[in-house]
């Protein structure tokens, strides 16, 4: 498949990336773009190596070859490079987790204020100014909490502003880790199944927040996902893995067709998939 | 552990069934009685073959080697059945009260409204025990050993207060905080001593030599955790220790450093000769003076740690702290940079114990290596344990009652250790999170809720 994206404005691209673990490659020379201000989905069967893409992108992992450059106002940033917070800090990569990663014990506000640390700490003077409590400091923290309760807004949970993490419902538990991660005010946001455990109506309300965050932020959001009914609703392009390859890319409903891919997801043979489609029609 | 918390649960789940029925008679209670009174009397049975087999040869058989050498033994198989007797009579008192406390399957010993009287009377704690506080000098100023006592006490709460930044804020276990004490005391002890700085010079070098020593821990104890952390924090301070005694020419080893320095106010001694402060105020010199002096010199030290920890906790430092806590990973994820997170914490944790330490140095007037033993980092540790990771004012609550209680039980000698312990493990059962078990958040939007400590967690190291 010829590939459909014009490298123009890609905000990430990643070139034959590999992740070895000893004898096991869980990605194999895998390479992608993900295109600035669209949603880039990547699919595939259970132990495709999603995951390993994500945190080699997010610095967990540093991969054992290829390249990932992020596209930045002051040129592009080798994102491997990086260790693991200053992807965070200095490339405005923001990630969530497959399964969630709050503060529990910490209010739904606190976990939003967390997640400002850096430009926080640059305002209180690395501390000292906030211990002394100098006007800036203060107005720094008035707008910390105002960025914070834009975003409680936003997901709809004002009301739960003062309640520990660990107490809200699961589905609000997901919406506050993406709220948490684009107070990071990122250029990319990395969601590794955020429907996951979510019911219908949930995921509607997700896909929702998630194409407000495209068109409002301008974050591009790269995402792992396997309810299709979200990827095939929001995603702009599709990157489909098995076994550490990249098997098919492209614009969702040409991928949702792709025998290969099919084939990848029913685990059959790829002549037998063709077959059944074939009949189908 | 396993089959008999399930034994438990199966007990709770009948007992809940039989309960049902006791709705449709109230008069019917005797199946869920002696259910309990089986399950009661296995218990009990359990504990005393336990104790059968554990004093039979401890008590049961007394062996001693003869006057020619060989060994000579007798039975007292009468105190054994004595024994035996008293643990199986005893688990049953134990169970019955148990079950008399709490009906069958509540979660907590201590019933709800008691503990939100807590929480409310806890406001008002704080500002009485404050209050109390400063006027403990005027209250007992002819009454030498309680000043004494009050000194220990809050030498203790700011020992507490600055472990908490470690232990409660940050969720580093720190088995070595004493090697933070014992710099603070070395650095004034020989700075004043050698260079004849005065005591509020030396303090602030004091509390950065410690601070310094705290990153020095940190660097190589990054990347460990938990039960790993701890043992090495543990070696840390026992290193610390090892040096103090050995390092003769230094510190003069195991017999200390004599006639350190008392403190001074704006430079006028609290002697009792002419350039003394008594003299100078025209009052005549009373020893109780200096005591007092040290009472509101700690105090005030102490208040300090609190303030500065209390406004830590508001600042995005003191966030990424409890953050760190809480989840590391997520942390990194965030852009914090847990390096100097946690070297940070363990540096502001070790300058309140060398400010400490120095006060230390100076009430004492002679340090030597026997003052810092594991023994105290044990007993700090258990404060900001006692008194709920995290609280302040479960701190200082904590420090009283240790140390407090520690000086309460002297009459009873060597059965103290025996009470302490047995007092400890009761508070455990009661309040395993401490003396204060929740959350206080540092920033809301319409109104602070204490946060629960069952969400609270504790750090993985």
């Amino acid at each position: 498949m010829k590939s459909p994206m014009n490298s123009g404005d890609c905000i990430l691209s990643v070139d034959r990336l590999s992740m070895r673990f000893g004898g096991i490659v869980a990605v194999n020379e895998l390479s992608f773009e993900a295109e600035r201000r669209k949603i880039t989905a990547l699919i595939g069967p259970n132990g495709a190596g999603k995951t390993t893409v994500f945190n080699c992108i997010t610095g967990f992992y540093k991969p054992t070859g290829g390249t990932m450059r992020l596209a930045s106002e002051s040129g592009p940033i080798a994102l491997e490079r990086l260790n693991d917070f200053r992807i965070s800090k200095q490339a405005k990569v923001a990630r969530t987790f497959q399964n969630i990663r709050l503060f529990p014990g910490m209010t739904a506000l606190e976990n939003l204020m967390v997640a400002q640390h850096n430009a926080l700490m640059r305002a209180s003077g690395l501390t000292f100014l906030g211990l002394l409590g100098v006007p800036s400091w203060r107005a720094a923290e008035k707008r910390a909490v105002e960025l914070a309760t834009f975003w409680l807004n936003r997901i709809g949970l004002y009301d739960r502003a003062d309640d520990a993490a660990g107490n809200l419902a699961y589905g609000d538990q997901r919406r506050l880790e993406i709220a948490r991660a684009m107070c990071t005010e990122p250029v990319l946001l990395c969601l590794d199944e955020p429907a996951a455990g979510l019911n219908a109506r949930e995921s509607a309300a997700l896909s929702e927040l998630l194409l407000s965050i495209r068109a409002e932020q301008g974050t591009s959001i790269l995402l792992i996902e396997h309810d299709m009914s979200v990827v095939m609703e929001i995603s702009d392009h599709v990157v489909v893995m098995d076994y550490g390859e990249k098997i098919a890319e492209g614009a969702p409903q040409l991928v949702r067709d792709d025998p290969r891919v099919i084939a990848a997801y029913l685990g059959a043979d790829e002549q037998e998939a063709i077959a059944v489609m074939e009949s189908e029609t | 552990m396993r089959t008999r918390s399930n034994t438990e649960a199966n007990v709770k789940s009948l007992a809940l069934v039989s309960g049902a029925g006791v709705t449709a008679s109230p008069t019917d209670r005797k199946p869920a009685l002696t259910l309990g009174f089986a399950y009661i009397l296995k218990k009990a049975l359990f504990s005393a073959f336990v104790a059968l087999v554990l004093f039979s040869l401890m008590i049961g058989i007394r062996t001693e080697a003869g006057p020619t050498g060989q060994l000579t033994y007798w039975t007292r198989f009468d105190d054994l059945a004595i024994l035996v007797a008293i643990v199986f009579v005893g688990s049953i008192v134990i169970e019955l009260a148990r079950q008399w406390l709490r009906p069958v399957g509540a979660s907590s010993l201590v019933p709800a409204p008691v503990q939100t009287g807590l929480a409310v009377a806890g406001r008002f704690v704080a500002p009485a025990l404050l209050i109390f506080t400063l006027l403990v000098p005027v209250i007992f100023y002819n009454q030498r050993y309680i000043l004494d006592l009050g000194i220990l006490v809050l030498t203790y709460v700011m020992l507490g207060w600055g472990l908490n930044v470690v232990v409660g804020l940050a969720g580093l276990l720190d088995l070595g905080y004493v090697a933070f004490y014992a710099v603070g005391a070395y650095s004034y002890a020989l700075l004043s001593t050698s260079v004849g700085l005065s005591f509020w010079t030396s303090l602030p070098l004091a509390g950065m030599l410690a601070s310094l020593w705290g990153v020095m821990l940190g660097f190589p104890v990054l990347r460990l955790r938990g039960d790993y952390l701890a043992i090495v924090t543990l070696a840390f301070g026992e290193i610390i220790r090892l040096v103090i005694v050995n390092w003769q020419s230094l510190t003069g080893g195991p017999n200390g450093i004599p006639s350190i320095p008392r403190p001074t106010l704006f430079g006028i001694p609290l002697t009792p000769g002419d350039d003394g402060l008594a003299a100078k105020l025209g009052i005549a010199f009373d020893p109780t003076h200096r005591l007092v002096f040290l009472f509101y010199i700690i105090l005030g030290m102490a208040l300090l740690t609190n303030w500065v920890t209390i406004r830590l906790r508001r600042l995005p430092i003191g966030r990424a702290w409890e953050a760190l806590r809480e989840d590391e990973v997520a942390c990194r994820a965030l852009g914090i940079n847990t390096t100097t997170t946690k070297l940070t914490a363990f540096a502001t944790g070790a300058l309140f114990g060398g400010f400490a330490g120095a006060f230390f140095a100076t009430r004492q007037g002679f340090i030597s290596p026997e003052s810092f033993t594991f023994q105290e980092s044990a007993l700090v540790l258990a404060i900001v344990v006692l008194g709920g990771m995290g609280s302040q004012l479960g701190v200082a609550l904590a420090a009283l009652t240790m140390i407090g209680g520690f000086e309460l039980f002297r009459g009873l000698e060597q059965y103290r250790m025996l009470v302490f312990g047995i007092a400890m493990v009761l508070l455990m059962i009661w309040r395993p999170r401490g003396l204060i078990g929740h959350r206080a958040p540092t920033v809301y939007l319409k109104q602070a809720q204490a946060i629960s400590s069952d969400l609270v967690k504790e750090g993985q190291g």
